[in-house]
């Protein structure tokens, strides 16, 4: 069976404008050939730090805005070029989850009516009775009380509205949530009970989450597998187990070592990298993270790094990985803290 | 003596709906050279504890009582035109966001020259050959050339090194960072937080780290004090509080983290809930605050509000049942 989400070699650029009647003075390589499935019923998780277009996926694939080439293929179907008519009932097969509870749910409408649009619009309801039962039902399975339907999101805390946020991407009965920084903003006590709501649901509705996240330490609480992106290209993609306890590609490594740990004199040795993420309007040349690998040599200067299978449904794109003996020739880079 | 002695803070908003405690009777204090931090989550008082060290909150609506001793001087007592030669001197602050903070229209070498100029008498010219020093002090290549910049042509990682040279250019005695790398990214937070641990060795500034983030904590904390619902539930060396934190709110705190290496241990699939939410601030609340959420709580926690104990040697607990909490965790 051919998995329920592929994107073949996604890329989304974005003009930017400027100069006399705005013209198109450069792009915005935001997202440049990214390629990855999804499984029924799997958590894949996107992470990467800001800007390096892990959001951006998350919208090609709602198709909140049309992509600049490549396919997004739902369940044998292409929905990249699909008219937006055809479109529609797709849409029903993929929600989304958004950061903002306090953003992204319409002040003037009562949690009823948030609730009952995507089962109207999709004629999940054939009479009005049946339509307030699985109203009814949704707060049931997002644990809220039925008297809070009356009312509107601003009565309701950061965690509460993002169970309403649930509640309405479960609405349209998904196959695939598309989470997008879903817990970031809520606080520790409320971020463990909305992830244990979102394995939950997942477990009895076999859902399946992309789920779009900087937290590495609750990405690998909850995923199967991870892609790791960086300046709009994967760099690494593997399953949880590989990538936290024997990642491969320097940026990774660099990453997972940079999560500062809860555990007070932890023997840590972080890979401090030096300098900022470049501009994604003027990508570097050959391997994107050469500006910044402590492992850096000339071939990556000049020649960008394929995604190459290295075993086990792991997948690295980096240069060191096809030389017989990392770490590499610069000797160890590592900086010492302390 | 303690540099910074706080005692009985109380920081009220008069609203429409009544008087919100924000802070309600927080005593603490921090030694020379020490960094103290203040953890809790989100309106908790831990924000509005750290602008009424600085008295920067707006009076009226605000009010702050108790007392804040800064080198055994009352602050709360001070003029306000004491008080300015006290902020960005010998207190100063790192804020969360460094957009906003940072002043659009002028260069970062202005913005760091102007402290040292009011406070200390330079020059224009001197000022600015400072600030390219200070610059060059917090890490940011081409100092000379950056000092003419803009802040939108800085990355979000340079501008908060520049907040931090703002922060440290009058060497400070006392540095109040405000959640200083909540909005950077995780490599950029790794630099930041090796700089800060390099400068204060370096300026032996003490610093009050105000942060939800208890990974942060264990990096660079010494003491820690944790805070609820606009008062200290806990306070406890930074070692000690991690292997016993001995309140059920911090326990709570400890168990809903997701932590790395999960996979490794093959860990439990869920993550410990801290049920409910936190009480409105609008309502005085006579016993305990943490009594709603708390799994231990008795009729007494409804009724008593727990005073701090010193349980064990400089560990302070606000619970009725801390020995008890601490055995069932």
């Amino acid at each position: 069976m051919s998995a329920l989400l592929q994107v073949n070699d996604l890329k989304k650029h974005f003009p930017v404008r400027g100069g006399l009647f705005s013209r198109t003075t450069n792009w915005v390589y935001a997202v440049d050939g990214v390629s990855f499935e999804v499984e029924r019923g799997e958590t894949l998780s996107l992470v990467g730090e800001s800007g390096c277009g892990k959001s951006t996926v998350g919208r090609a694939i709602l198709r909140l805005f049309d992509i600049t080439a490549g396919q997004v293929v739902l369940d044998g179907q292409r929905i990249d070029d699909l008219s937006p008519g055809a479109l529609r009932s797709m849409r029903r097969r993929v929600q989304v989850v958004f950061q903002d509870p306090f953003s992204s749910l319409n002040p003037r409408m009562r949690v009823r009516d948030i609730l009952a649009e995507p089962i109207r619009n999709f004629g999940l309801a054939k009479s009005s009775a049946e339509l307030e039962a699985r109203v009814a039902a949704l707060m049931d399975t997002v644990r809220l009380p039925h008297d809070a339907l009356n009312r509107r999101p601003h009565e309701f805390s950061g965690g509460q509205r993002q169970r309403i946020g649930i509640a309405r991407a479960l609405a349209a009965e998904p196959e695939l949530i598309v989470c997008d920084e879903a817990v970031s903003a809520l606080d520790v006590s409320v971020k463990a009970q909305i992830i244990n709501l979102l394995q939950d649901l997942q477990q009895e509705f076999g859902l399946a989450l992309l789920f779009i996240s900087h937290d590495l330490a609750i990405v690998e609480h909850m995923t199967r597998r991870v892609a790791v992106m960086y300046l709009g290209k994967i760099v690494e993609m593997a399953p949880r187990r590989q990538i936290f306890t024997a990642p491969k590609h320097p940026y990774t490594k660099a990453l997972l070592s940079a999560v500062p740990l809860p555990e007070p004199g932890a023997d840590r040795n972080p890979i401090i990298l030096k300098g900022d993420v470049p501009s994604p309007i003027n990508p570097p040349s050959g391997c994107r993270f050469h500006t910044r690998c402590p492992f850096v040599f000339a071939r990556c200067r000049t020649e960008e790094p394929m995604l190459r299978s290295a075993g086990d449904g792991e997948w690295v794109a980096c240069h060191l990985e096809s030389l017989p003996e990392v770490p590499g020739p610069l000797g160890d880079p590592r900086v010492r803290r302390n | 003596m303690a540099l910074l002695d706080v005692q009985n803070l109380q920081t009220h908003f008069r609203t429409p709906e009544g008087v919100n405690r924000a802070v309600d009777g927080v005593s603490f204090h921090v030694d020379e050279g020490e960094t103290l931090a203040i953890v809790g989550e989100s309106g908790c008082g831990k924000s509005v504890t750290s602008m009424s060290l600085m008295r920067l909150i707006p009076e009226p609506p605000g009010k702050i009582a108790g007392s804040i001793r800064f080198q055994g001087k009352n602050l709360l007592q001070l003029s306000e035109h004491e008080m300015r030669a006290i902020r960005g001197n010998d207190i100063s602050m790192i804020f969360q966001e460094p957009m906003t903070s940072l002043n659009p229209v002028l260069t970062v070498g202005r913005q760091i020259g102007e402290t040292l100029r009011m406070h200390q008498g330079l020059d224009k010219q001197a000022a600015l050959a400072r600030a390219v020093e200070m610059l060059a002090l917090v890490g940011i290549p081409e100092p000379a050339r950056r000092v003419r910049e803009y802040p939108h042509q800085l990355s979000g990682g340079m501008r908060q090194r520049v907040m931090i040279a703002i922060a440290l250019a009058c060497n400070p005695k006392l540095l109040i960072a405000d959640e200083p790398t909540t909005a950077l990214d995780v490599t950029i937070q790794a630099q930041i937080l090796q700089l800060m641990l390099d400068l204060k060795r370096r300026v032996g500034a003490a610093i009050v780290l105000i942060t939800h983030d208890l990974g942060v904590v264990a990096e660079i904390a010494e003491r820690v004090m944790v805070m609820y619902a606009g008062r200290k539930v806990e306070e406890a060396p930074v070692a000690e509080l991690f292997r016993s934190p001995r309140h059920p709110y911090t326990q709570g705190l400890l168990g809903a983290l997701p932590r790395l290496g999960s996979s490794l241990t093959g860990a439990a699939r869920r993550l410990a809930e801290i049920p409910g939410q936190v009480p409105s601030l609008k309502q005085r609340i006579e016993g305990c605050v943490f009594v709603g959420r708390c799994p231990i709580a008795t009729d007494l926690c409804r009724e008593f509000a727990p005073g701090l104990e010193e349980k064990t040697p400089r560990h302070f607990t606000a619970c009725h049942y801390a020995s008890k909490g601490a055995a069932a965790a």
